[in-house]
């Protein structure tokens, strides 16, 4: 299929902004009367507040008011509250103080009595379930609750210990199989492992690791005429703006977000955060707008992490490589308080990735007294692809198949089913994503300086999957049709930096035949009145809201026909559009341009000018369609339509490395990386979010972490050069990345999504290259230092226990 | 308050080469041309980054200085333990120059001075009067038209998220101007000081190389 926009390359609108400085982020605002607001934060990894004395700071010059715990609005337990009365982790906020600036809202804050009285706590989900083991919460040490109407499914808060016989085995390094929260099952596990050639049973242990956006989440809002108008940082617009209202105690309709730009979320800023909200409660009851920046140091205490794990993976495989049986048991470091369902993922990952025949997949959602958790970039698929790929490898070397063939008995395809319910794939291309990044990698050469030496350098050489669910759908599409003929495309994607506001706006330019310098994207503020659009997550933009636009043109085309029957006479479907003029197809001469068309619809009123609307739009879209009525031809339309399975996104990679075995440390010498993410809409953007994904991949498979000290609960990963996301030395010095371009048929265009397999695919092939370097040793942990290399080749034992969590 | 003039035109021994001094003719045009002097007391500020409301803290007292911004003499009020990032965001209104970490981390802050780059979180107001600062809003030229290493970035689609961007191109500019013609290598050592968590790293190289023509 031939598209005139789509599958092309084209600058963004945002990118000279961003190149010079003119792009405005949330800190870059200023409101006449600004003040400043710091939070106290607690000092103790589990605690009840029992008094707070303000008088002292109060009485400060240039102090102007205090937002405490009862001054906020509720949140049902165990979700993160705004502020606490019984802070869960070191760092949770406490209290906000504003002040004329922050020096002396942070003098003030050092005036303020918080008396604490100290609570059991853990930083090891292995310590709270074992017997008599401290619990994180008062009210329980597992769960993953989500208050209706949230359609995630919840385990219930609860006290969960396993027995001491559980744990025999766990002091030489296996995780104990005691009883878990949640599980399923499907096909005769047992009858699989007693059928395979080779079982491998593994302990493995992943990291939590910080979002480490690279903009603080500071936020600056104040109220006019009874609205809130917050400039926050966000990744998603209209999705986060029921959260943010419920948080700050308004109607949705409220709140003006103004987010044109985000410095970075990677599933941090994806819907609304509790500390979004505290400059609005401050600005609401000093009458004045307050800005609160957020820290580096802050930030890693109030702008979440990715879950680790601390996981169990049997696998059985027959002698051909097939693998028949799996067995996955998940441990999840869950944070203070809901987090995010990371280990259920882990389940869907290894069924749909292998295609075991049976699998049995088992889960334990534990609080920590660590900050709170949410999605990050693959939440929960990404570590179970860097945990299970270097085993994989292992199974392939002890059954004499190579690494490359070994995945393609296994992988998916087109028809594959994965999961407990046993759900459909929409599209797989994942065989060809392997095979057409083998041929550029040149895998079969490669391969064979696998283990060459060089000195103390040794040559690594890997190959790797990963996989990404990528299809909601339902949200709505706004598009609007001016007299002046521009076509202005509403969305309410975020600008996480994925450039794909554009890419999925340019679907309707496409439908509507427009050239894209005639189109005006509508975004990033709320007075712009966008749609109810999915948040820029979950590899989710490139499927969810090519649907959205694709609806919404259609009707503007369905729109612009009918006007054309009713001005030229004879039926709608008697016409046809060509991107400037709606024109009968028998006589291209009878025409009504789009400009007159617009006028037409004006005047026309009803459903042509949003004067009327579809009863199925959600009640966002509704507001902001009644306040363009009447300026234009109005395209709007719920996403009603069909999907033909479960959209998936898969990611193929390919590396070559050098492991210097006297330090440790490795050297990226070629990484090649297809996707499978459907028709590509955007070829340059679609390689940043390989490349970047990449970055973030080779961050964790060797660099990054989140270090608590067990016996005090303090954090020691509060920077950036401590918790280590990756540098440009980090990166190979040159990359390839590339789609398979294959449309999805479940999107109208055949788009499905990209951003999150990139890391997966790329941190497990980083780990699968040093253990080919390492002669096939896996260290089933998470990030890889060099230090542990160092240890193995020296034949020392490594300085953590296999087990052990949050180690440096 | 001490006659900023005389600051500005009296060469810092140690820190300044003497070479972007002004005549003071230079000098009283230069106000001039740029019009009000920048009102401290717009966003008197504190904290983080040690600058704050006037004399609340022990030694706190602002000093009006001049700076050479963007090739523009401009004065301001500025603390003693004041931030060049500090006084650029909420004294000058250049928020381009952004704060990622405010201590050293991550290069968002990056601007050059008398052409080589400085974190500016981490550099004092104080410690840069007469020197030539340059950030991100300087670059381009009085029509807009894009510095060549921008375009580069902008041909490249170097940014993701675009926090990081303006120090990135305020290191590549600065690389630029000691290494004309860079191997890759030589500009990844050269940008290793910016972080981007998204990753453009591959990208940002690719227009640090465009831009040196190579």
């Amino acid at each position: 299929m031939t598209y005139k926009l789509i599958g092309k390359d084209f600058t963004p609108h945002d990118v000279v902004a961003k190149v010079t400085g003119q792009a405005k982020y949330a800190e870059d605002f200023r409101a006449d009367g600004m003040v400043f607001c710091r939070l106290l934060l607690s000092p103790m990894p589990h605690a009840r507040v029992r008094s707070i004395d303000a008088s002292e700071a109060l009485k400060m010059e240039g102090v102007f008011g205090i937002l405490t715990p009862d001054d906020v609005t509720p949140q049902p337990d165990p979700l993160p509250p705004l502020l606490a009365k019984e802070p869960l982790y070191v760092g949770a906020p406490i209290l906000a103080v504003a002040a004329a600036d922050e020096t002396t809202a942070q003098d003030a804050i050092e005036k303020i009595k918080v008396d604490l009285e100290p609570l059991p706590f853990t930083v090891d989900p292995l310590q709270s379930l074992f017997p008599g083991g401290p619990n994180a919460r008062s009210d329980g040490n597992v769960g993953m609750v989500f208050p209706p109407p949230s359609p995630v499914p919840s385990v219930p808060l609860q006290t969960l210990k396993w027995s001491a016989a559980d744990f025999a085995k766990a002091s030489e390094g296996q995780l104990p199989l005691g009883k878990a929260a949640e599980e399923w099952t499907y096909g005769d596990v047992e009858a699989g492992f007693a059928k395979a050639k080779l079982v491998i049973d593994e302990t493995f242990v992943t990291s939590s690791i910080s979002h480490h956006s690279m903009e603080p989440r500071s936020c600056l809002t104040y109220w006019q005429n009874g609205k809130c108008f917050v400039h926050g940082s966000s990744q998603s617009h209209t999705f986060i703006i029921p959260q943010l209202a419920q948080y700050i105690g308004i109607k949705p309709e409220d709140v003006v977000l103004i987010a044109e730009y985000c410095g970075g979320g990677f599933g941090s800023k994806g819907n609304a955060y509790p500390v979004m909200a505290i400059p609005a409660l401050m600005s609401k009851k000093l009458g004045k707008p307050v800005m609160m920046r957020i820290s580096r140091a802050e930030e890693y205490f109030v702008g979440f992490g990715r879950s680790g794990f601390q996981g169990r993976i049997k696998l059985g495989f027959r002698a051909d490589g097939r693998l028949l049986a799996a067995d996955v048991f998940i441990v999840q470091d869950g944070g203070a308080h809901t987090g995010f369902w990371d280990y259920r993922s882990a389940g869907d990952a290894v069924s749909l990735v292998y295609q075991p025949l049976a699998m049995r997949w088992r889960g334990v959602p534990v609080y920590t007294n660590t900050p709170t958790r949410t999605a990050q970039r693959g939440p929960g698929y990404n570590q179970t692809i860097c945990a299970v790929e270097p085993l994989i490898d292992r199974a392939a070397r002890e059954l004499g198949i190579d690494r490359l063939q070994m995945r393609l008995i296994n992988d998916p395809q087109n028809g594959s089913k994965f999961g407990e319910k046993q759900r459909q794939v929409s599209s797989c291309f994942l065989k060809d994503a392997l095979t057409q990044g083998a041929a550029r990698f040149k895998w079969e050469e490669k391969k064979k300086l696998s283990g060459q030496r060089n000195g103390s350098k040794v040559t690594g050489v890997a190959v790797a999957q990963s996989y990404h669910p990528a299809g909601f759908f339902g949200f709505d599409g706004l598009v609007r049709i001016t007299p002046d003929g521009k076509l202005h495309i509403h969305t309410g994607v975020g600008n996480l930096g994925t450039f794909s506001h554009s890419g999925t706006a340019r679907i309707a330019a496409e439908v509507l035949k427009c050239d894209w310098d005639n189109c005006i994207l509508e975004r990033g503020d709320s007075r712009k009145h966008l749609p109810w659009n999915l948040g820029q997550f979950g590899s989710n933009t490139s499927f969810t809201m090519s649907r959205t636009n694709y609806v919404a043109a259609m009707d503007a085309v369905g729109k612009l026909k009918e006007i054309a029957a009713k001005d030229l006479g004879g039926k709608a479907e008697d016409y046809d559009i060509d991107g400037t003029k709606v024109f009968a197809k028998s006589n291209p001469s009878k025409s009504l341009t789009y400009a007159a068309a617009a006028q037409r619809a004006i005047d026309l009123g009803g459903k042509y000018s949003g004067k009327e609307m579809p009863e199925d739009i959600n009640p966002i879209t509704k507001a902001s369609v009644t306040a363009l009525a009447g300026t234009g031809l109005i395209g709007v339309a719920k996403d009603n339509l069909p999907v033909a399975g479960a959209p998936s996104a898969f990611v193929a990679a390919f590396i070559q490395i050098e492991l210097d075995l006297e330090t440790g440390q490795h050297r990226i010498l070629d990484y090649v990386a297809v996707a499978d993410c459907g028709t590509v809409i955007h070829p340059r953007g679609l390689e940043t979010q390989i490349k970047g994904g990449a970055a973030q991949g080779f961050g964790m498979a060797c660099l990054e972490h989140l270090v608590y000290d067990p016996q005090n609960g303090l954090p020691a990963t509060v920077g950036l050069h401590q918790a280590k996301p990756a540098t440009y030395l980090d990166m190979p010095l040159e990359m390839h990345a590339e789609g398979v371009d294959k449309p999805d048929p479940s999107s109208p265009l055949g788009t499905k999504g990209v951003g999150e397999p990139p890391l997966g695919a790329a941190g497990a092939a980083l780990l699968c290259a040093i253990s080919d370097a390492l002669g096939g040793h896996v260290f089933n942990r998470t990030p890889v230092s060099p230090d542990m290399i160092v240890n193995f080749t020296a034949g020392r034992a490594q300085s953590h226990k296999p087990l052990q969590v949050n180690t440096f | 308050m001490p006659d900023s003039s005389s600051l500005l035109l009296t060469p810092d021994p140690g820190v300044h080469d003497g070479t972007s001094r002004y005549t003071r003719r230079e000098f009283i045009k230069r106000v001039i041309a740029t019009g009000a002097v920048a009102s401290a007391a717009t966003y008197v500020y504190g904290g983080l980054s040690g600058c704050s409301r006037k004399a609340k803290l022990a030694g706190g007292v602002e000093r009006l200085v001049s700076l050479n911004v963007n090739g523009q003499v401009r004065r301001v009020d500025v603390l003693p333990q004041e931030t060049l990032a500090m006084t650029l965001r909420y004294k000058l209104g250049l928020t381009g120059t952004k704060l990622g970490c405010d201590r050293a981390e991550c290069g968002a802050c990056t601007v050059l001075i008398d052409d080589v780059s400085h974190y500016s979180c981490s550099t004092l107001t104080h410690s840069v009067r007469a020197r030539k600062i340059m950030t991100i809003e300087g670059l381009a030229g009085l029509n807009g038209e894009l510095h060549p290493v921008q375009q580069a970035f902008v041909d490249e689609l170097g940014p993701q998220c675009g926090f990081c961007t303006p120090g990135q191109v305020m290191a590549a500019v600065a690389l630029l101007k000691q290494n004309p013609k860079p191997t890759r290598e030589e500009a990844r050592m050269a940008m290793s000081g910016n972080l981007c968590r998204c990753g453009a790293y591959d990208n940002y190289l690719n227009a640090v190389m465009r831009a040196a023509g190579g």
